[in-house]
């Protein structure tokens, strides 16, 4: 459920802050769902079940104490008796995936596959919208010599027009002439410090995050193939 | 690599085959011609690598031994246009010791439409004749003004034009006074003369998005179609290309600055495709090159691929719809 207040403040964003809100913003906002166990009532530490409901308190352990091995299969079997007596007639698969089991909203297990079923029309189209926003945001920085960082006025499309021979669904592969195992990432940042004459830019530059995008983008349905040259 | 495996080509064997020799107009004494194509100039304060890219060109054909009879620049002799980028290129081509014959391109032409690069060079279109072949510079470049109603700043119009997968720019064309111009300066001309043209796109459609393409194509390619023997060389598209429409032999010149991968569609049948360019060699999938004229115009060109080996596209290859004298295909295709 915590996945769709994310995307539920997403669409009110989207709305007021229209193009400023920057697509990255949407990286941030949707976290992964959490469980949420009660306070430790005893001082020692609450263990939670991975039904996202069940949990004991282990009342001798300490916050950053770690267990045993024996003591930590001793606190999981504690939690698998304590689930398995408020479910007399369950089995355990089940409970991890079963849409039956009696979970309050908020504290839910994500239903695997369910959320793409869920989107809503209007939140399948922020979906769009969002994702066309950052592919265009990586199509100006592929063709702007600035925006790269280049100091010869060289732009990626001036070789790859359309993203034309990039080839993203190759990687990773060894790339011989660099003589170890390359993303797509890798290439392009090459591309950036050699031909472009630009710094390399990091992993998470929302520009490098942009460029992947893009290219991607104007490959979609090539098989992938990687390791291909 | 073999930076000077040009001298070691043999020379495309001009009179190609007896059979083809003969379908042409006897008595015309061969000749060569070289050829640099789309050096990009920026100025050599921003940019060095074009430079070198341009200098190893004018080195090769300076190397050539014979020299050739004239020396073609196949247009896109400056990135954006710019009077500085044109003076550098001047400059350059100052130092080929053959005459040069000189193309304009859309990077020369669309800062200031034209103006500087007429005041170096004279008029983008002319003609003169050459051993028995009547040869044609066209300006095929033109566009229609998509500029005005976007307020672009001569400026934004050059940096819409040089780009390749934009979409915004309209399609190069001859345009109706161009091919008037044509029309009236074959008609001097008898249809057994060997045609040969100069354009920098490519006078047929190959692919529109990117302006592989020139919109009045088809039009051009009736006005040359009563002459017997035409090839059209054409710069524009940094990639070995070939095609064959009618009587009409097309060739694409290489680029000294960059290769461009082959478009997605459209690409001509006949075309052998060079290898994918390795992009940790800046020289590598560029080059120049040169064309043999044989008895009765019939034309073969040899690709300079550089650090590769050169590859000839001959008359009889094309003139048989690719059935006689194939070259080797590439070894890597770009995909």
């Amino acid at each position: 459920m915590k996945i769709k207040r994310g995307l539920l403040a997403i669409s009110v964003g989207t709305l007021l802050g229209g193009a400023i809100y920057l697509p990255l913003r949407l990286q941030a906002a949707s976290e992964p769902p959490s469980h949420f166990v009660p306070p430790p009532g005893a001082g020692g530490v609450v263990v939670g079940l991975c039904d996202g409901e069940t949990s004991i308190e282990v009342p001798w352990l300490k916050p950053g104490q770690r267990m045993t091995n024996e003591q930590a299969r001793a606190v999981s079997n504690s939690l698998m008796s304590k689930w398995r007596e408020r479910h007399p007639n369950a089995e355990w698969q089940m409970a991890q995936a079963g849409p039956n089991q009696a979970m309050a909203p908020a504290q839910a297990a994500p239903v695997q596959g369910g959320v793409y079923e869920r989107l809503t029309p209007r939140e399948q189209k922020i979906a769009d919208i969002e994702t066309a926003k950052f592919i265009e945001e990586g199509k100006e920085i592929f063709h702007d010599p600035g925006k790269l960082g280049g100091t010869i006025g060289v732009s990626c499309d001036m070789c790859h027009p359309d993203a034309a021979n990039t080839h993203p669904e190759t990687y990773p592969k060894y790339q011989t002439q660099l003589q170890r195992v390359a993303l797509l990432r890798d290439m392009i940042n090459w591309c950036i410090e050699n031909p472009v004459k630009g710094k390399p830019l990091s992993p998470d530059d929302p520009r490098l995050r942009a460029l992947e995008a893009y290219i991607i983008s104007q490959r979609n349905g090539a098989a992938l193939a990687y390791g291909k040259h | 690599m073999t930076p000077h495996s040009f001298q070691l080509v043999e020379v495309a064997n001009a009179a190609v085959d007896k059979k083809w020799a003969q379908t042409g107009e006897k008595g015309n004494p061969p000749f060569t011609f070289a050829y640099i194509s789309d050096t990009h100039l920026y100025t050599k304060a921003l940019n060095e690598r074009f430079v070198r890219g341009a200098l190893k060109a004018v080195e090769d054909v300076n190397a050539l031994d014979p020299q050739p009879d004239f020396v073609l620049f196949g247009g896109d002799l400056a990135q954006l246009g710019r009077a500085d980028e044109m003076r550098l290129g001047a400059e350059i081509l100052k130092e080929v010791k053959a005459p040069i014959k000189i193309m304009v391109g859309e990077h020369d032409w669309f800062l200031d439409m034209g103006e500087t690069w007429q005041e170096l060079f004279g008029p983008p279109s002319y003609s003169f004749d050459w051993k028995g072949v009547h040869v044609v510079t066209l300006m095929s470049v033109y566009e229609k003004d998509f500029w005005t109603a976007r307020h672009m700043s001569p400026d934004e119009r050059m940096h819409t034009v040089a780009g390749l997968d934009n979409g915004i720019q309209s399609r190069f064309e001859v345009g109706d006074a161009g091919r008037e111009w044509l029309k009236n300066d074959l008609s001097k001309v008898s249809t057994d003369t060997p045609i040969l043209i100069f354009s920098h796109s490519p006078l047929y459609k190959y692919y529109r998005p990117w302006n592989f393409w020139t919109e009045d194509a088809d039009q051009v390619q009736e006005i040359l179609k009563p002459y017997k023997t035409v090839t059209v060389i054409h710069g524009h598209t940094h990639q070995m290309l070939s095609n064959r429409i009618g009587n009409i032999s097309f060739h694409g010149m290489l680029s000294t600055a960059w290769p461009w991968p082959y478009a997605p569609e459209g690409l001509p049948k006949l075309t052998i495709e060079m290898d994918r360019a390795d992009p940790f060699d800046q020289f590598d999938a560029c080059g120049n090159g040169r064309f043999n004229v044989a008895e009765g115009g019939l034309v073969d060109a040899v690709y300079n691929l550089w650090d590769r080996n050169p590859v000839t596209i001959t008359y009889r290859y094309l003139a048989s719809n690719g059935s006689e004298g194939r070259p080797p295909d590439p070894k890597s295709l770009s995909y």
